[in-house]
């Protein structure tokens, strides 16, 4: 592995650094993590099993594996990322490789939504901008600063748009995507939800 | 936007408050966990400080790592035991309600909380398990989380999200003989794609709908997921009232009342607005089996495996993909592949209503000397009313094995797994690369009547020959 772990703490305005390309539409969160990686009480260990069999499949030509991308920390994919089962081992397991955000032609739900929970920005470019970055050998487009603020990906001659759902975007910048605080502020609200909900009192006679 | 939906009722009336950023923090009714997806958010509370807000809103079992032979304590497998032991810990300390192996209604977790009559239409319901949606079957809003937000549940018993919007798929007719719910999703799937419900809940609805059971329903919306819909939906009717009766913790007597009418009240208006409408015509349906990596895969038993150039520039990377893991030929007939392996279980297809169909296709007939096949219960309840039955006795003489409940071999994480690249017939729900256990395992979902014909033949085979 790597340097050593820190996960990212409060506010997330930017990330720079060098792609990796991942090409393949529909690339599901068994392959992203195999479900024997799943048998652990704790992500720590997960970040070099990530892909495992598909990079035991490539023998050492996997994108995950290749010395150029030793260091880089945003990952460039195509359609329907991360489909399939909601183990939020999944971006834990890419985040403890060194993924620190995702730049996709469009992402599946629940991923995105761990994604978010634990501190990765999943962004969209059209499926044109996305070919056009993976397809790119010359390292004009390799290193890449995301700015979260104006929603833009930068490199040194190159600015493109991004998509991010404003929710998200705001979470980010306001240090809030780590939601258990900000859901607490409500506590009042919570408990009155509680006794307003019609159900529970059907169900009081065993719950 | 929708508007009057059951979706958009239960979710306004689950709303807690907006959240600065703009979701919405949404109150969950019931909060079911297992061992894979809850440790860490366990360990998060702790990190945190903070306690189970609503310790009786929370429900727990073990399904994922059981093993399926030998459920003696300890279990072989070192982690396997651990992941029990810390749910059986967690849920000690934090007062949380937990069937466990040999209390009679332990199983897959979408299995067992229906059948307790936990899963009621107007709930929210949440679990770390993206097969949650199953629970929409019973006009309740659910959907699968990760551990953040399952540590979020626990903590606040709400979460952040942004709401969905909703496509009606409209099923006219009905299913012919031979065709089963699981044919009618997976078609369902291959006509949207596995992507088109990104951003929406799929509320299913029509004729075709109305006709099946609540284990059929259940099947529907348990594959949502697979065609990309966090969540799926059938608004409640007499069947949904009548399943729900007298189970264990079912309303009873006043409540019983009180409850039937506000479940009444749920259904989507006649004149609620949809973000989209789809209609099919479910009579059109054949017994569907999937050849490729995705669920989205799939052709009718009769017909052959696409060609290249019938895949849309979009979908061919991954049909090509497919192509070469599975070692099938564009064109071929996906009658007649042998088979090597040949599961039925699961959240999607391990009911008794599955393993009735299966054995009636299986009674007085032995499986093909070629084919190792398994059968595991969604429950112990399952299993339990299936002895009953005598089930497992015409399972047992056909040459199926009779193993005890869990998720099994849908995701092997215990020790039921594909060898190097064999064939598996399956009633589970993911045909991914390596799902199944080996990294380069080959996965043909199916109903499970025909993976009983498959295990008799030993090869796709049409099950309307065994059932004329």
């Amino acid at each position: 592995m790597k340097s050593k772990f820190s996960p990212p703490i409060g506010k997330i305005t930017q990330i720079k650094g060098r792609c990796i390309s991942l090409i393949g539409n529909d690339i599901d969160t068994d392959r992203i993590i195999p479900a024997r990686f799943l048998k652990c009480v704790n992500f720590d260990s997960l970040g070099k099993s990530v892909f495992k069999d598909d990079r035991e499949t490539l023998k050492g030509k996997h994108p995950f594996d290749l010395e150029e991308n030793k260091n880089a920390t945003i990952l460039i994919v195509n359609s329907n990322f991360g489909c399939g089962s909601s183990r939020e081992h999944a971006p834990q397991a890419l985040m403890r490789w060194g993924i620190k955000g995702i730049i996709g032609e469009s992402f599946a739900d629940i991923f995105y939504s761990n994604c978010i929970a634990i501190g990765i920005p999943c962004l969209t470019l059209p499926k044109k901008s996305i070919q056009e970055i993976q397809k790119n050998k010359d390292n004009k487009f390799l290193f890449l600063e995301i700015d979260l603020k104006n929603s833009l990906a930068k490199s040194k001659d190159l600015s493109l748009k991004l998509e991010i759902k404003e929710s998200s975007r705001k979470m980010f910048l306001l240090g809030e995507w780590d939601a258990t605080a900000t859901l607490l502020e409500n506590e009042s609200l919570i408990e009155n939800k509680y006794k307003d909900l019609p159900y529970l009192e059907f169900n009081s006679d065993l719950l | 936007m929708s508007q009057d939906t059951l979706f958009d009722k239960v979710w306004d009336l689950h709303k807690v408050s907006q959240l600065p950023g703009g979701s919405d923090q949404i109150f969950i009714g019931l909060h079911l966990i297992h061992e894979v997806t809850s440790p860490q958010a366990f360990g998060a509370l702790k990190d945190k400080k903070l306690k189970v807000k609503f310790p009786d809103r929370t429900v727990a079992t073990v399904d994922h790592i059981v093993p399926t032979d030998n459920q003696s304590r300890p279990f072989k497998d070192n982690l396997a035991e651990q992941m029990i032991e810390t749910l059986e810990k967690n849920c000690l300390e934090h007062k949380i309600r937990f069937f466990n192996i040999g209390s009679g209604n332990q199983g897959i977790v979408h299995v067992v909380a229906p059948e307790l009559g936990l899963t009621q239409p107007g709930m929210t319901i949440a679990c770390g398990d993206s097969h949650t949606s199953t629970h929409g079957a019973f006009g309740s809003i659910a959907f699968g989380i990760g551990t953040s937000q399952v540590r979020d549940v626990l903590a606040t018993q709400t979460i952040a999200m942004n709401k969905l919007k909703v496509r009606q798929i409209w099923c006219d007719n009905k299913l012919s003989k031979g065709v089963y719910a699981k044919d009618l999703v997976l078609h369902i799937i291959n006509e949207l794609g596995v992507k088109a419900g990104v951003g929406f809940a799929y509320e299913f609805g029509g004729p075709a709908i109305e006709k099946l059971s609540m284990e059929e329903r259940m099947t529907i919306c348990n594959m949502s997921i697979e065609g990309g819909a966090r969540c799926g939906y059938i608004n409640p009717d007499e069947k949904t009232f009548s399943y729900i009766k007298n189970k264990l913790c079912a309303p009873k007597n006043k409540h019983w009342d009180k409850a039937l009418t506000w479940w009444k009240s749920l259904k989507s208006d006649e004149n609620s607005i949809y973000d989209d409408v789809i209609k099919l015509d479910a009579s059109k349906v054949e017994p569907t089996v999937t050849w490729g990596i995705t669920p989205g895969q799939s052709v009718g038993i009769n017909q052959q495996i696409p060609l290249l150039e019938e895949f849309s520039p979009n979908d061919k990377l991954v049909a090509e993909e497919a192509f070469e893991y599975m070692s099938f030929e564009p064109g071929q007939s996906i009658k007649d592949i042998p088979v090597e392996v040949c599961f039925i279980g699961s959240c999607t297809n391990g009911r008794i209503s599955d393993l009735r169909i299966a054995a009636k296709v299986l009674k007085d007939k032995k499986i093909s000397k070629n084919v190792k096949a398994f059968v595991v219960p969604g429950s112990e309840k399952v299993a339990n009313e299936a002895k009953r039955e005598g089930l497992d006795q015409i399972f047992k003489d056909s040459g199926f094995q009779w193993r005890e409940p869990g998720c099994s071999m849908c995701l092997a994480m215990n020790s039921d797994k594909l060898i190097g690249n064999q064939v598996s017939a399956s009633s589970s729900n993911r045909n991914f690369k390596g799902r199944q256990g080996s990294p380069s395992g080959r996965t043909l979902l199916m109903s499970p009547a025909m993976v009983a014909a498959a295990a008799i033949n030993g090869k796709v085979s049409d099950v309307r020959e065994f059932i004329k």
